[in-house]
């Protein structure tokens, strides 16, 4: 077995795909945007509930491969919370570090849980397997209503 | 063992043996993450000969020149060896006339010149074009394109849960409006070879046209298509072991002649004012523009190829190979195969445990295997069974036994990381 192979399919990975965590429709969503990557059939919806920028509550639905599915779900974990700031700049950092990879200019360790999908960098088709959910996020942050494709 | 190699290479020795494919496609001997490619993704282009991949550079090296223009040798030479190339074509799929081989850029293009040219010609509000529920998108789009444009309805024939047409239902949607009817000859996702034969000759029952999407048969097995009866017959070079950029649309003489040019520009012309343009003879009607000469040329050495082989030979071996993948890949505990259809071509579509097919392909590309993952450019048939996507392996004359037992080696890996 490849360490990259490894390192792309960690246990946590394997885990929240499994058991994607906030896997579930939000009643009380004030945005939902729905996002697609074409190439692979990943295919999301964002519920997104905000107070005074800040991100109350955020869940989300669809189907998808390990990765995309993993993502979202520690995704919602990391910017329950957050202000919308908050969550645009963990979005920037996450996708340095999913496409430039460890020697990158953000290191592992600024970003916590999320730091477990690293190895996609290794991976450049996955990279949008990867970034879906935080695409969907940021439109829904920007409060942007059409769907969200990667290609 | 002597009668088993006569038995299949005649007086070629171990003809169908890895040794000689990878001294025959210098691709086939790369490595791939560290280890030897297994090229399992035919569906979606095969690879090509050193044979061809020379005829190519020859033609560029020592005879290139536009076609049908100068009296100077040069043209004269590249003339003679593009209509060599169609010659070759018209011979390797039993067409009646040399003058009904076009050149195309591949299928899609030929279908969409039957849609634009026979169908804008031809069908009217109202009238209905049956397709399958197993077409590649190529076979649906070009003809919802022109429903749109002129008001005509697209019908659809069903499938079984094998992914089998079901002939009677499909009989019963001719009908006195049918304009036309638009079929694959193999499914390229699950690679059922529809019983075309028949299918011609119900639709002819009711003086319907018939069109063949030839894309996926056309590498796989012998084509005759005035055996076949059909009215059209489009196909790729680059799915049969030649370039990328090259097909061929087969039409009946008597449609042809009757239908308006698909495009407009230079060689399809007789002669040219402003007040009225002569439009060429068959088949330069249809080839406006410079053609890719070095692809047809290209296109007509992998025929070369492929005739040597034998198409007989070709086909046994792949049935044989189909049958071996098949024992092999149903012995594996969750894997479930999406198609069952009685006749099937090498292809074949799985699903593994809840194993989303991305993360089957990108684990078996680190494994040097090459599988195409997702909807295969059939997003209706994916939905007829209730999936986003599928793994496919597509097998070609090249692939052998080893090819599968590194498949199935690899859909362990997939399973152990995934415990």
């Amino acid at each position: 077995m490849s360490s990259d192979l490894r390192d792309l399919y960690q246990e946590v990975v394997i885990d929240h795909s499994r058991r994607p965590r906030n896997f579930r429709k939000l009643d009380s969503a004030d945005r939902t945007v729905e996002g697609f990557n074409p190439l692979c059939g990943d295919k999301l919806v964002l519920y997104l509930k905000l107070k005074d920028r800040q991100i109350e509550d955020v869940s989300f639905e669809g189907s998808g491969c390990a990765i995309s599915k993993a993502s979202a779900s520690m995704m919602t974990s990391a910017v329950k919370g957050k202000s919308t700031e908050e969550a645009k700049e963990l979005f920037r950092q996450f996708h340095t570090l999913i496409t430039e990879g460890p020697e990158g200019s953000v290191k592992r360790e600024q970003l916590g849980k999320l730091a477990a999908l690293g190895g996609v960098s290794e991976f450049p088709a996955r990279v949008k397997c990867a970034s879906l959910a935080w695409h969907t996020l940021r439109a829904a942050l920007e409060g942007k209503e059409e769907a969200v494709s990667t290609e | 063992m002597r009668a088993t190699v006569e038995a299949l290479g005649g007086s070629k020795p171990g003809a169908f043996s890895r040794e000689r494919w990878q001294a025959d496609f210098p691709i086939l001997r790369q490595r791939i993450n560290g280890k030897p490619l297994v090229y399992l993704d035919n569906a979606a282009t095969s690879q090509k000969p050193t044979c061809v991949i020379e005829a190519i550079s020859n033609f560029y090296a020592t005879c290139n020149a536009n076609v049908h223009r100068g009296v100077h040798a040069l043209s004269e030479q590249a003339t003679e060896q593009f209509e060599l190339a169609r010659e070759k074509v018209r011979r390797f799929i039993n067409a009646p006339k040399v003058e009904e081989i076009v050149f195309v850029r591949g299928t899609t293009e030929a279908i969409n010149l039957v849609a634009q040219s026979f169908g804008r010609s031809r069908i009217r509000a109202g009238d209905e074009i049956l397709l399958s529920s197993l077409e590649h998108h190529s076979n649906i789009v070009p003809w919802q394109l022109l429903c749109e444009s002129v008001g005509a309805v697209l019908k659809v024939a069903p499938i079984n849960e094998a992914g089998e047409l079901v002939l009677d239902e499909l009989e019963g949607l001719l009908g006195p409006k049918t304009r036309l009817v638009a079929l694959a000859h193999v499914s390229n996702a699950l690679g059922t070879v529809n019983p075309v034969r028949q299918l011609v000759a119900m639709a002819h029952a009711q003086h319907v046209p018939v069109l063949l999407d030839g894309a996926q048969a056309i590498p796989h097995m012998p084509v005759d298509v005035a055996a076949l009866d059909c009215d059209f017959y489009a196909f790729s070079g680059h799915k049969m072991f030649g370039p990328m950029g090259i097909g061929v649309l087969y039409g009946k003489r008597e449609h042809l002649q009757s239908m308006p040019p698909y495009q407009g520009g230079g060689d399809m012309i007789l002669s040219v004012t402003f007040e009225k343009t002569v439009y060429n003879r068959l088949p330069y009607k249809f080839e406006a523009g410079t053609p890719d000469v070095a692809g047809a040329v290209g296109l007509g050495r992998a025929i070369d190829y492929l005739s040597e082989l034998g198409m007989e030979r070709v086909a046994s071996h792949e049935r044989e190979l189909l049958g071996y993948a098949t024992r092999a890949l149903t012995g594996i505990p969750g894997l479930r195969l999406i198609g069952t259809a009685r006749e099937k071509a090498s292809v074949i579509s799985f699903l593994l445990d809840d194993i989303h097919p991305h993360d089957v392909g990108t684990i078996l590309d680190q494994e040097g295997i090459a599988v195409r993952t997702g909807h295969h450019c059939a997003q209706p048939l994916m939905e007829r069974f209730g999936l986003d996507a599928t793994a496919r392996a597509s097998f070609a004359f090249y692939n052998t036994r080893e090819d599968v037992d590194r498949l199935v080696d690899g859909l362990a890996k997939v399973k152990e990381l995934f415990r």
